[in-house]
């Protein structure tokens, strides 16, 4: 866990609601005051816990989407229906509550901002958040690696850190260091050249790295999407230990 | 199988719980078919009372981790060996 090592064991600590924000119709960013946090690496996730008044008590576990910074985290998650823990921070969460987190969880779906390597970054719906802590830290660290996204949704109303990703897209590859592709499944903006669809070859050929130049990459989303990207990766010929993927369930997911 | 998988980075906190250092990014063996791999490349089944983690070859069990109030059962049976880093001691 790079220089902010933690030895010791992993336990719970209690985080406060800072702020809210809408992202889409399902899906939300909490940001979270955690006065012992010590910073993460892009790519981990943390486990949220809540207990009923009754004792019962639950947990998911959601990727960090910003950058490290001591004190502080942020969540966006994506509301699963019937779910236990997402409609309470999606819909309910208000600044001042509180709940059971731990973390940072997790050192294998990471990336260094020291790694010189071009990346390629596919992301299935809120799989894109871990892949956007990556992007912010590559922003905030200075890295020159050059990043390549890739981005599954349904629609381009389902498109989490829209306006963000925009303003890349419109700095210009030059500017941002960053390419950013679309693929839509079931409804595409207005003018779209091509119908919705799911990912498939030509699309990941168009958008990502030739294997020649030997990119990382990060693959997150549901499980079916995940393996779809990695095994048309590794068809392409990019070597299977280059592609890390985190797949998180059926369609939505734990996240 | 049909049911689905996540990968082994979700054990990652559980095994955090009870490890100082994280079990994920270690390599191991699994016993039945003699796979290696990283931890985190295993698939992990969460439809049980606990996870159980298996062989991404093979479909061997490697791991079973069951969580109960003050008490946590670790079954690491289908693991040859572990291979794990360490930090670095003259830091």
């Amino acid at each position: 866990m790079a220089r902010t090592a933690v030895l010791g064991r992993l336990t719970w600590q209690v985080a406060t609601v800072e702020s809210a924000r809408t992202e889409t119709a399902t899906a939300r960013t909490l940001a979270l005051d955690l006065p012992d946090w010590p910073g993460h690496l892009p790519g981990q996730h943390v486990d949220v816990r809540l207990t009923a008044a009754d004792g019962y008590s639950t947990q998911r576990s959601y990727s960090i989407a910003n950058a490290s910074e001591p004190g502080r985290v942020e969540l966006t998650v994506q509301r699963v229906a019937d779910g236990e823990v997402s409609p309470y921070l999606t819909e309910l969460a208000e600044p001042g509550d509180q709940f059971e987190l731990r973390g940072p969880i997790g050192g294998y779906f990471t990336w260094s901002p020291t790694e010189p390597a071009p990346v390629l970054l596919v992301g299935g719906g809120s799989g894109i958040v871990p892949l956007m802590a990556m992007i912010r830290t590559r922003s905030v660290a200075g890295s020159r690696a050059p990043f390549r996204l890739l981005y599954s949704s349904r629609g381009p109303d389902d498109v989490i850190y829209a306006a963000e990703l925009d303003r890349l897209a419109t700095a210009g590859e030059a500017a941002s260091g960053i390419e950013i592709s679309y693929v839509y499944t079931r409804s595409t903006p207005v003018g779209w050249p091509s119908p919705p669809g799911r990912l498939d070859r030509a699309a990941l050929a168009a958008a990502g790295w030739s294997p020649d130049r030997e990119p990382l990459a990060f693959v997150c989303g549901p499980t079916g999407f995940v393996e779809t990207a990695s095994s048309l990766l590794v068809e392409q010929g990019h070597a299977a230990n280059r592609i890390k993927t985190e797949r998180f369930g059926p369609t939505g997911g734990a996240r | 199988m049909s049911e689905t998988w996540i990968d082994g980075n979700m054990l990652a906190g559980g095994l955090r719980e009870i490890f100082t250092i994280d079990l994920t990014t270690a390599r191991t063996q699994c016993a039945g078919c003699g796979q290696i791999g990283t931890v985190a490349e295993t698939r992990v089944y969460q439809h049980a009372p606990g996870l159980v983690a298996r062989c991404r070859n093979c479909d061997a069990v490697l791991l079973r981790l069951v969580r109960a109030p003050q008490r946590a059962y670790l079954d690491l049976h289908g693991m040859s060996w572990l291979e794990l880093r360490l930090p670095d001691e003259t830091g």
